[in-house]
């Protein structure tokens, strides 16, 4: 590490990196395990794996529903190997449309009860892709500041004039949309759950306003499809405002327990899309397996009431948990399947997170500058596969750390 | 509103975000004098645009360095 600091010499581009490979050896230098580089050499259960050679709980995986080892999404995916072999080689326009991503559109568009299902090969390049194609030169995006790098990076890729407003603010949301010349066209983009903190947005009130204001909105849904809301739709359907919701963005990579993004609407000539949007055109579509097991894991998701249920209540009982413990939590109460515990500093928080991994868990360790107002975090999502005893043991687990670092 | 009415009304609002008290001329820079981060951009940004009822979008943030390119944003958006 120390050598490639030494090597820095005028004209090498790598040099802007240094401030990061210089945090990162110190933090190093100070005895932490690299919080990441960690390798899952097996994976046993959608909650169990063994990581850095020990037996560790999964917390940290976005794996909300648990299906990723689901018999039917499995076997779905074997199947569909057989029949139309690893990988498509072509663009979803040419020749990398199979009769598995129409299923999947189809199982998506019925999921959401909407028109039109729109599949991307991550969710990155879903709000890369609508975003930088919809809203073009003249148009603005007002967005939260706390949005997801692709939503950003959505933004950048595109000619619109950006305005962000302060993190889930209503009223700064409309200051901004009043000033907006009112001939202009407008995209608001919000998120359901915001992953950082685990809060979700008043998504109501919010779209109200931007309809007030003639914007269409957007609505990233990521972290709460197949969890949130009575048929899992996401925030927008718990808080009643689906229909006013222009544009849904999702992902395959955590419910649905496989890769892949989309974009589902009811806009009338949504389909055009299909030909403008570059990362959707320019891009090799998802492998038939892929398609398969999302299009069975999607489907199995509108019928998983129970599961739904049984999550919750593992996201209450760490929760309070947690809290009881004395730790402090990004959320004054649970609203979503992420808890986010706030560490003092980078340090601690690394050391919080090795302390945990040998205990035998594993959370996601969350640093500047992902972090809204600079802040380390320690981010557990849970899973419907957590069984309430597993819920208990991570308490124990995360009491016995927090001592131990000296954060409780 | 002239350059000059413009630059003391935002001379006033930059006062609690200059934290080491930088003397202030048309020079002096967001980052690299005044130590800005992301926050206090957002911020500073949401009160310059409350007080003069303007958008200063993120595409025109890019273009203000110093102190001196904001006013005469300020002015131009306010004209």
């Amino acid at each position: 590490m120390t050598d490639m600091l030494d090597t820095t010499t005028k004209g090498d581009l790598f040099s802007k990196f240094d401030p990061l490979i210089q945090m990162r050896a110190n933090l190093l230098a100070s005895g932490v395990e690299d919080p990441f580089s960690l390798v899952m050499e097996r994976v046993l259960s959608p909650t169990v794996a063994v990581c850095n050679g020990r037996e560790t709980i999964l917390l940290g995986t976005y794996n909300y529903m648990g299906m990723t080892f689901d018999p039917d999404v499995i076997e779905a995916g074997k199947q569909a190997l057989d029949d139309f072999g690893s990988g498509t080689t072509g663009s979803r326009v040419l020749n990398g449309t199979y009769a598995g991503h129409k299923a999947v559109e189809q199982a998506l568009c019925d999921f959401y009860d909407m028109r039109h299902a729109m599949v991307f090969s991550t969710g990155y390049q879903a709000n890369l892709g609508i975003i930088s194609t919809i809203a073009g030169k003249g148009d603005y995006i007002v967005l939260d500041i706390d949005s997801h790098a692709s939503i950003w990076d959505g933004c950048k890729m595109g000619d619109a004039e950006v305005v962000p407003f302060k993190h889930n603010d209503i009223e700064a949301m409309e200051k901004r949309l009043r000033r907006i010349p009112a001939d202009a066209g407008k995209l608001v983009v919000l998120e359901g759950v915001y992953s950082m903190l685990g809060d979700i947005a008043p998504l109501r009130e919010m779209i109200a306003v931007a309809k007030k204001y003639g914007a269409m909105v957007l609505v990233d849904e990521a972290h709460s499809m197949g969890f949130i809301g009575p048929n899992g739709r996401g925030v927008a359907e718990d808080q009643g405002c689906l229909d006013d919701v222009d544009f849904v963005i999702g992902t395959f990579s955590k419910s649905v327990g496989t890769v892949g993004g989309f974009c589902v609407s009811n806009h009338p000539k949504f389909e055009i899309m299909r030909l403008v949007c570059r990362p959707y055109v320019f891009t090799a579509s998802l492998p038939p397996s892929v398609v398969a097991t999302a299009a069975t894991s999607v489907r199995k998701l509108m019928h998983a009431a129970d599961k739904r249920a049984h999550l919750w209540e593992n996201s209450r009982t760490l929760h309070k948990g947690l809290k009881d413990a004395g730790f402090s939590l990004g959320t004054d109460s649970p609203q979503s399947a992420i808890i986010s515990v706030i560490m003092p500093d980078l340090e601690r928080g690394a050391g919080m997170w090795e302390a945990l991994l040998h205990e035998g868990l594993y959370v996601n360790l969350a640093r500047p500058p992902a972090t809204p107002a600079n802040m380390t975090l320690l981010r557990c999502s849970l899973c419907a596969e957590h069984s309430a005893e597993q819920v208990q043991q991570i308490i124990g687990m995360f009491t016995r750390a927090g001592k131990t670092v000296g954060i409780i | 509103m002239t350059r000059d009415e413009t630059s003391a009304r935002i001379a006033a609002l930059i006062e609690p975000f200059n934290k080491k008290g930088v003397a202030i001329t048309d020079a002096t820079r967001f980052t690299d004098d005044l130590e800005f981060d992301s926050l206090t951009v957002m911020d500073f940004v949401a009160a310059i645009e409350d007080e003069f009822d303007i958008i200063i979008s993120m595409n025109a943030q890019a273009e203000i360095e110093n102190y001196g390119q904001l006013v005469d944003a300020v002015v131009k958006l306010t004209a």
